[in-house]
């Protein structure tokens, strides 16, 4: 490792990073940060249901955890909420991205601070305004399954299209208005315009807000918990009543299926996108 | 940029579904909070719109309040010690080789797609009676015990048999919880405040005899002040309205405004006391984005 070789030029004045102190802060920090999460994902192969020293490897947390009919009914619920939310997020984000990059109209500034409401409220407000609604419109419930979902993915869309559509705009933003201008120019009608020159362009933002979607939707906690009924159990609703329950292997096991999932979608969604684009729209 | 008018049918056609995804789905609910704050309550469920301001009278009780200024007080020491902790990180990420510049933001970063219930559970883990913390602790003091007893200090009579500290379900869990939850968004802001820093001022001060310390506080601080207020607000924001860290590592009395506001919907079955507190709620994060808006515009003008 090149990390614990001697750097043989002396140390100049800025050399910042190659302090002592600041290299111990980063790597307390890291650990800090990485340690708790380690430390689940290791215990969830414990061979112990007390879950607090080591007794030697097993997988049969994870065997329980497939054969548990409505922890699995709940991951299904999870993934097909995910998937509906990734297609409409990513359509109505494109769409919002085209229109803000693409035209001037009054109360332009007003309609982007409303599309980025639903990134900057709480959570909480969210969640409990998404449940007076449904309630109170008389949403139907006790639908046949996948359309008793459909609250839920309601408010899934609505929080996670407006963060497709930053990633899709930062996306457009490198795109030539010339070539849209030539193709119209060359006969094209407005949609083969959008269609055949502007989503092609798109193609790496649509890519990474559908990836952004899916893990937002899959992660949610707190507005999936105000609008789910007994009936629509998400996989972290599912986790969270266990979680209250006790600590167990199972919980564990569980988790750590939720952040494979998650991090084995956002490495393809780092892969997919340019990584200097990613960084800078993350700060 | 095109007028709207020069393309009209594109336009609407563009712009009217996420349009009406957004009024129907979302402003329209929040509308309907907004109604119920200026309700009252007349049965179990019934309520009806007379437009008072009872309930929002009734949140500026003392236990309301206090519990106001104690969301406001745990964000405020989350803040605080994230700014403390991220601060040499974000020096560290900026000044190191690019290659392993990448490394570390996305270390930073990869905690945000690890899902935030997961994490709090890891913590309750670490945390517990029976937790990595305290069994660490168990061990250092039997072991260190055991070593004392060669030279005839042995049997607890130094220090004495282990007793587990309390660790979870306090205020001090909810703010460890929290600084764990929202460092990366402290880190991220100061980062890239850092980075557009001119290297030359700080080379100017350290060659004109300048300290370490004096340079940071009297040239990288005040530089990097607006990256500085953006990450404060940026990481106050989220920790006032948390709800989930609160819920599942405090105690009875470390309950945060989030967790009143679900109480109402949930158990208590107040919606219009309810719908008053996550309005002040918001105002609140209203006031902090402005906050924000103000001193980014500034800063804007200052680097032109």
């Amino acid at each position: 490792m090149r990390l614990f070789k001697r750097n043989p030029d002396p140390m100049g004045p800025l050399d910042y990073s190659r302090r002592f102190w600041l290299r111990a802060t980063v790597a307390v920090t890291l650990f800090f940060l990485y340690a708790p999460i380690i430390g689940l994902i290791v215990f969830s192969f414990n061979n112990s249901r007390r879950n607090i020293v080591w007794r030697g490897f097993t997988t049969d947390y994870y065997v329980k955890l497939f054969n548990n009919e409505s922890l699995m009914l709940a991951f299904g619920n999870s993934l097909t909420i995910a998937v509906f939310c990734t297609i409409f997020s990513t359509i109505l984000g494109a769409l919002t991205a085209y229109v803000l990059w693409r035209f001037r109209f009054r109360g332009k500034a007003i309609y982007e601070g409303a599309m980025a409401l639903p990134i900057v409220i709480p959570e909480i407000c969210m969640g409990v305004a998404m449940m007076v609604f449904f309630a109170r419109i008389g949403w139907p419930t006790g639908l046949p399954w996948p359309f008793n979902l459909s609250a839920i993915t309601i408010a899934h869309i609505a929080f996670s299209f407006p963060f497709a559509a930053i990633v899709i705009r930062a996306r457009l933003e490198s795109f030539n208005p010339e070539l849209a201008e030539c193709a119209r120019d060359l006969g094209a009608s407005e949609f083969q315009v959008f269609r055949d020159v502007v989503v092609p362009h798109m193609k790496p933002g649509l890519i990474a807000g559908a990836l952004l979607a899916f893990t937002l939707s899959l992660d949610d906690f707190v507005i999936t918990f105000f609008t789910s009924g007994p009936e629509t159990v998400t996989f972290p609703v599912k986790i969270y009543s266990m979680v209250r329950f006790s600590v167990t292997p199972e919980v564990n096991a569980a988790s750590t299926v939720l952040i494979l999932v998650t991090l084995v979608v956002t490495a393809f969604a780092l892969r997919m996108q340019n990584r200097n684009n990613m960084l800078s729209n993350a700060a | 940029m095109d007028n709207w008018k020069t393309s009209a049918r594109a336009f609407w056609a563009a712009f009217a579904p996420p349009t009406f995804w957004l009024v129907a789905f979302f402003i329209i609910p929040l509308s309907l909070i907004w109604l119920y704050s200026f309700s009252s309550k007349t049965g179990i469920i019934d309520t009806t719109l007379d437009w008072n301001l009872n309930q929002y009278a009734r949140a500026l009780e003392p236990l309301y309040l206090g519990i106001f200024w104690k969301s406001i007080w745990m964000a405020a020491a989350t803040t605080f010690i994230s700014l403390v902790v991220a601060f040499p990180v974000a020096i560290a990420i900026v000044f190191a080789k690019p290659n392993v510049r990448m490394w570390l933001l996305l270390l930073i970063i990869l905690p945000f797609w690890t899902n935030l219930l997961i994490r709090t559970y890891a913590l309750i883990a670490v945390l517990r009676t029976n937790g990595f913390i305290n069994n660490g602790l168990e061990w250092l003091v039997v072991h260190a015990d055991w070593l004392l007893s060669f030279v005839g200090l042995g049997d607890n009579t130094l220090i004495g048999p282990f007793s587990p500290l309390h660790l979870l379900y306090n205020n001090t869990a909810v703010v460890f919880g929290l600084v764990y939850v929202h460092l990366p968004f402290m880190v991220l802001p100061l980062y890239a405040a850092l980075d557009r820093l001119d290297r030359s001022y700080l080379e100017a001060s350290l060659d004109l005899g300048a300290g370490h310390f004096r340079t940071f506080f009297s040239v990288v601080v005040p530089l990097a002040l607006p990256g500085i207020a953006s990450g404060v607000i940026i990481t106050f924001i989220p920790a006032m309205g948390s709800y989930l860290t609160p819920d599942l590592l405090g105690g009875t009395d470390s309950q945060m405004i989030a967790n009143v506001i679900g109480n109402q919907f949930k158990g208590a079955n107040n919606w219009p006391f309810g719908a008053a507190l996550s309005f002040l709620l918001m105002y609140a994060t209203f006031f902090a984005l402005a906050i924000r808006a103000f001193l980014m515009r500034k800063d804007g003008r200052g680097t032109k």
